[in-house]
This record gives structure tokens, sequence and C-alpha cells, in this order.
């Protein structure tokens, strides 16, 4: 299925993203390949943290945050509670109509 | 002054199998890295975690593939510099380099081998008003010397593994302690959470969760911390020292200073041998970038070899490179 998600940019523009689902791609990977500029230093392993995404809409429809993810949030000096990493997401219908607002390092 | 043939910018894999490949050219190689332990990504990032794409190991955790590359060029006996960021190349009248570090060491050099990975990891540092203004006058992101602190108040922030264990180890040697977490739970080393947690019901630490920092100030030297806690109450703390332990996040640096073609924090090279636009300044691994480009650690290998037969000339102009294989003439060290 094709998917759609808001994704505000860091110069705060927003844009409608259709992403198919049968790809397994993460949300990171996703972000990357519809040409956002986002660093992704250790390549998806909730490891370096520069996929950061706060959660502008539908936070709660998300699968919950696995423990490395939490841990590698906690290093950062601007998560809050809506912020998640981009990698650890899987583009599939839990992500239908989210808001997402790029927060990590760029390249 | 250090003087070798191949000055190799950055220690991780491909600069380390770098040293193999000059090595059976009969060149030397010193390598310069901002971390202060060799490996880069590898080691600093994902140390035990497997790696399953390196030709002839099913599986090898990255850790073990640095130890692996330090055995095999030890017959080539490379020299390092850890903990130093090249800041500059200097162009010699023979061609030649010099390359010097943050800390003035000097390297002198035929050519020089950028393998800088991402870049130099540099801590991550949050957004606070004059944060720059106090860097060396209070403010630090590392802890170099536990001994600044005693009998100091010291103010740390961060939730992650090494805001924990400097906060337990300070608590010996300072004054007085802060912790300021952004969260109200640690999900790192559960032991040393418990820990942190015991000191602050000891009174020994100061614990301040579900806060952040405001604003600092200081006249010349770092004296006063505000913090916001998540209920909108603000708080001022004395400090001597605010140490912020945000964990580490790789930056280009210098490197965008050299008059290197650079696309998107990569620099350009000819495929046919991974030279720059500059001459004897080569660039390999996920530094680099060319149609086709893949930042895998075989790829770096591959460009690690090609680059070495097109540096010899610059090391032995007057002799004629001969391709040999190792398995025919060895491994012959220095």
């Amino acid at each position: 299925m094709i998917i759609n998600l808001e994704v505000e940019d860091r110069n705060g523009e927003t844009q409608t993203v259709e992403l198919p689902t049968e790809v397994n791609l993460n949300l990171m990977e996703a972000l990357k390949a519809s040409g956002y500029n986002i660093l992704a230093t250790c390549g998806g392993m909730a490891l370096c943290a520069t996929c950061h995404v706060q959660v502008l809409k539908g936070l709660d429809q998300l699968p919950a945050a696995q423990n490395e993810e939490l841990d590698m949030l906690d290093t950062l000096p601007d998560a809050g509670f809506d912020s998640r990493l981009a990698c650890q997401l899987k583009v599939n219908e839990s992500l239908d109509g989210i808001k997402v607002k790029i927060r990590g390092d760029e390249h | 002054m250090i003087k070798t043939d191949i000055c190799i910018i950055g220690a991780g894999p491909v600069g380390l199998f770098t040293v193999f490949e000059a090595g059976l050219l009969k060149m030397r190689c010193h390598l310069i890295d901002a971390l202060p332990q060799i490996g880069g990504q590898l080691s600093e990032i994902y140390p035990q975690k497997p790696i399953y794409d390196i030709p002839g190991y099913p599986e090898i955790k990255a850790q073990e593939l640095v130890d692996n590359l330090m055995d095999q060029i030890k017959p080539f006996d490379p020299t390092f510099t850890l903990g130093e960021r090249v800041e500059d190349l200097e162009q010699q009248a023979d061609g030649s380099y010099i390359v010097k570090t943050s800390d003035g060491t000097q390297v002198h050099c035929q050519v020089v081998a950028i393998a800088g990975g991402l870049g130099c990891f540099e801590p991550r540092k949050p957004e606070i008003e004059r944060l720059e203004d106090f860097e060396g006058k209070g403010v630090a992101y590392m802890v170099k010397n536990p001994e600044t602190y005693r009998d100091k108040k010291v103010i740390l922030a961060g939730g992650g593994d090494s805001a924990l264990d400097w906060t337990i180890y300070l608590a010996d040697i300072a004054e007085k302690v802060t912790l300021i977490h952004r969260g109200d739970t640690f999900r790192g080393a559960p032991d040393s959470a418990e820990k942190v947690f015991d000191l602050a019901k000891e009174g020994k630490i100061n614990l301040i969760l579900q806060s952040n920092i405001s604003s600092i100030s200081g006249n010349g030297h770092l004296k006063n911390v505000s913090v916001l806690g998540k209920d909108k109450e603000s708080r001022d703390l004395e400090a001597d020292y605010l140490i912020p332990l945000f964990g580490l996040s790789p930056k280009l640096g210098p490197i965008a200073n050299w008059g290197l073609n650079i696309d998107k924090n990569a620099i350009e090279v000819n495929t046919f041998d991974y030279s720059t636009n500059v001459e004897r300044i080569y660039a390999i691994g996920d530094i680099n970038t060319y149609p086709g480009k893949l930042k895998l650690i075989l790829c770096g290998f591959h460009e690690a070899a090609l680059m070495c037969q097109s540096a010899f000339k610059y090391v032995y102009p007057d002799q004629k490179l001969s391709f040999k294989y190792t398995t025919v003439y060895g491994v012959n060290s220095f």
C-alpha cells in the first residue's frame, strides 16, 4: 500500500511524502530516498541519533520505542517526549497520516 | 617533526588497510585521528556489532576487524598521532606536504591520504546561548583530567552512560556535583543509574531531573548555570565547571578549507586512482564521492590499493613500479 505522511524540514517547510510499504525501508532510509538531508552516521543501528525526528502528529499510533532507541534519545540535548529515531520506524501503515519534523544532524 | 611517506588522516578500517597496501610498495605511513583510539566508527560507535560483508568473513565483530587489521599492518610499523585533529596541510616547494594538527604536531610527507570517514567526531553541543564563549573557561565537553575538578563545583548534563559514569567518578573528587537530565529515568547501564540515584539519596550529589539548562553566565569564567524544569520552575546554580555530555557527532571540519572539490560533505575523486583535484592528496573510503559510490568498508579497501599504486610515483619518483602478488613475494616487513 501507499501511505502519506507530512514532513517538516529544518527550514520549517512542510510537504506531504508518499511512501510505498512493500519496499521494507525504515523512515530514515525513506526520507533520504525522498531527498531529505539526513546524516545517518550509523546507517540505521540506533547508535548515532542523527536521524532524530519529532513526531508532531500521530505519536500514539506508532509502535513503542525499544530500549536501544530510548537509550540513544537520552543522549540528545534536544530530545522531547515526542522524539523518535527515524531509523527505528518501519515504513508501514502505522506511519500513515503522521507528521514529523526533522531534527537530527545535517549531512 | 615526524617524517613519513604517506600521512593518512583517519585511523578507521580503510586508513589502517592503506598501511598494508603502502607497505607492500615500501612506503611508510603515519596515521592521525581526532579520536583517542584507532578504529574510527567501528570502535567508537559499534564495536560489538557484527559485520557480514567483509570478504572471507561470514561474520566479524567491528572491533575484531580493527584488531585484525592492526595485526595485518604490524610488519609495516605504522606510527600514530591520536586525539588530535588535522587543521592544515601546507605544501612545500618540492611538492611534499607538512600536515599540522590541533595540538601542534607536524608530519612531513610526500602524499596525503584522507580516509576521514564522516569527518571528525566532535562533541554534540546543547543549544545554550554564549556556551562557546565559556569553552575552556569552565565549559568542557569531555573529562580529560579529573583532578581539574578537585574541590570544585561541577555541573554535568546528559542522560547517557558517560554522564552517569562521570557523575559517579567525580562525586568523590569535586566539592559538589550536580547532574542535570532531561528525563526522569536513565536507561543506560542500570548499575550506574542505580548508583547515581543512591548517591543523590545520600546527599552526595545533587540530581536535577526533568530539567534543561536555560542559560549560563560568568565574568570571564563560568559562575552560574540556570536550569529550567519541566514544571517551568527556574533555579540558579553556582558552578565552576559545566560538562555537557551529549555524545559525539561527525563534522567535516577543517577538511572543507583545503581547496578540495567537495560535494555534499564528501570529497570528489577520480576513480582512476582516487586522487582529488589537488596533486598528492587522495581521498578514500566513506569521505569520497564519485558516480556509483557505495559507502562500504570493502570498497574503501579497494580504493586504498589503487591509491597506493598511484602514490608510489611521488614517494619514489625515480623507480618503476612493478606489481607483485603477496602469494609470490610474501610480506616483507620494514
